[in-house]
């Protein structure tokens, strides 16, 4: 148990090095660049005109159906990986096998319902 | 974990660290020329030998630039946002094995960060997160051309996240295993003693679609679509400038070079090779290193001369690409992959060959089917290519009622995308 830890421990403090590193680099940065700030050099950029409204605009609303989606088969493949290793090795290869086919077909289903439905068309 | 423990675990941190910067560094340089000759230019030549030391220069520039804040922007997810994409970039290489093991003492140390259990699933994870950095840059930017990157590479680097699990599933049935040294290790062999036992031939499809998945990933050509020029003027990075710029390029070019070890280290063996008798020995190790540099810096290549060949795909051929093509052939291709397994298993006397002209019958399988959904579509599409020209071409009359109606609903799609004024 201590050596499992001890190898999250290198891999946190790889986290903590790497923030530090793009935080310095921020630092360094701050100390030499310039820093003239005036007017229309502040503004958000919208192909050179005065920006119109506020920036947050309406976005297509099927980019959230396809996030459902993702959701959908992101679980999906989420109960494959442990699936996967021991696929291998179990002594109930048969029936976990098949469990997993059932279990496949009820989610990918979902898929040619949703291609026939129109969800996955764009324009 | 005594002294020696503690330095030998820090110099291998902090050397594949180095060697991962310094990749993304040549890289970056590399990619520059080889565009260049395949454009007949002359590409960048100035400074050191051959330009080599572009790359540097180029940073130091950006972090001698005024960094702007625009207005509008949310301040925290603003300064948040390079970061997560900086750091998750660097992190990503952590459990791949860069070189081979050696033994100091009694002790045996490999040329890997972390090799955890979970293994390659830390790369998805990582390249989940890795959504986070882009989806704030472009919501924070508080305007409207990185709003409209940032969900755009969201929705495709979602999409694309599906195939690439898809595809390590299938490795991790084939070998067993999570973890990215005993995925190595079962790749040690050889076929028939003359062939590298090395993944991609039993799993030739999975590697395509995982490959294919990682350039989506990484948003490079033929997938980069979120630094679509022409319609977004820089996607997400829009509003950035200076140092947090730069962090946003690093990350990116870094996903270049994690990919193509990600990809090294399932299907083409990783850091083995011929060792001539050095096992076990330090110098044993780096030859592995070496190995592992070439068969990566080749599928370096491979995402540079995509850039340099292909065009950029059109937004909804992408996404068709993604939710019709990769993701049932490659659900297809897990079940394919854990029957054969199964089949293994369950039949003493089955060997490989056996094994082999199974997963050939599948993929002649999953070619017919592929072939059979292409040409449904290509009947499809007529009527969908009429519809177009009727949107272009204001003054040409649609043929008939249907492709009218398609057309209006056409205008009817854009409308609600463009921006209100």
């Amino acid at each position: 148990m201590e050596a499992y830890l001890t190898s999250y421990a290198t891999v946190l403090a790889l986290t903590v090095a790497g923030i530090l590193l793009v935080a310095l680099a921020f630092a360094v940065s701050r100390l030499v660049r310039p820093d003239r700030e005036y007017g229309f050099k502040l503004s958000s950029y919208e192909c050179g005109i005065d920006p119109v409204g506020t920036g947050w605009s309406h976005t297509h609303i099927r980019y959230y159906m396809f996030a459902f989606m993702f959701v959908i088969f992101d679980v999906e493949t989420l109960f494959i990986f442990p699936w996967a290793v021991v696929l291998g090795t179990s002594e109930h290869q048969r029936f976990i096998f098949g469990v997993m086919l059932v279990f496949l077909f009820f989610v990918t289903i979902t898929l040619p319902y949703e291609w026939k439905k129109g969800v996955l068309k764009w324009v | 974990m005594d002294l020696q423990d503690f330095g030998i675990t820090v110099a291998i941190v902090v050397g594949g660290f180095a060697l991962w910067i310094l990749a993304t560094a040549l890289f970056i340089w590399g990619e520059r020329r080889m565009v260049a000759k395949m454009q007949t230019r002359i590409g960048p030549n100035r400074i050191g030998p051959l330009g080599i030391l572009q790359t540097v220069a180029d940073g130091a520039k950006l972090f001698f630039k005024e960094d702007i804040l625009p207005k509008g922007v949310d301040k925290v997810t603003y300064f948040v946002a390079p970061i997560a994409s900086a750091t998750v970039a660097m992190l990503t290489f952590a459990v791949i094995p860069f070189g081979g093991s050696f033994t100091v003492g009694d002790r045996e140390y490999t040329l890997q960060i972390w090799d955890p259990e979970i293994g390659l699933l830390w790369v998805l994870a990582m390249s989940s997160i890795g959504v986070y950095g882009i989806v704030l840059a472009g919501w924070s930017s508080g305007s409207k051309y990185p709003l409209l990157g940032g969900v755009r590479s969201t929705a495709q680097m979602i999409s694309y996240e599906l195939a690439m699990g898809l595809g390590l599933v299938s490795v991790f049935i084939w070998v067993g295993s999570l973890q990215a040294s005993e995925i190595v290790a079962a790749q040690s062999g050889t076929f028939f003693g003359s062939i590298p036992a090395w993944n991609v031939f039993p799993q030739l499809f999975a590697f395509i679609l995982f490959f294919g998945a990682a350039i989506a990933e990484a948003q490079r050509p033929p997938f980069d679509l979120p630094e679509a020029e022409g319609e977004l003027v820089a996607g997400f990075i829009t509003e950035y400038s200076g140092a947090k710029f730069a962090m946003f390029f690093l990350g990116e070019f870094m996903q270049v070079v994690t990919m193509s070890a990600v990809t090294v280290t399932l299907f083409f063996g990783g850091p083995s090779g011929p060792l001539f008798g050095l096992e076990g020995t330090l110098a044993g190790a780096l030859l592995g290193t070496f190995y592992f540099a070439v068969k990566t810096f080749v599928f370096m290549f491979v995402f540079v001369w995509l850039r340099g060949t292909l065009p950029r795909l059109r937004y909804d051929r992408l996404m068709d690409l993604g939710w019709k093509v990769f993701l049932p052939l490659g659900l297809l291709w897990v079940m394919a992959t854990a029957a054969v397994v199964l089949i293994q298993d369950t039949l003493e006397q089955a060997q490989v060959l056996t094994g082999a002209g199974i997963i050939l019958a599948a993929l002649v399988l999953i070619l017919i089917v592929g072939a059979f959904i292409d040409r449904s579509r290509g009947e499809a599409e007529p009527a969908e290519d009429e519809g177009e020209e009727a949107e272009d071409e204001p003054l040409a009359l649609p043929s008939s009622a249907e492709t009218a109606r398609e057309g209006a609903s056409r205008h009817g799609g854009a409308r609600q995308v463009r921006v209100p004024k």
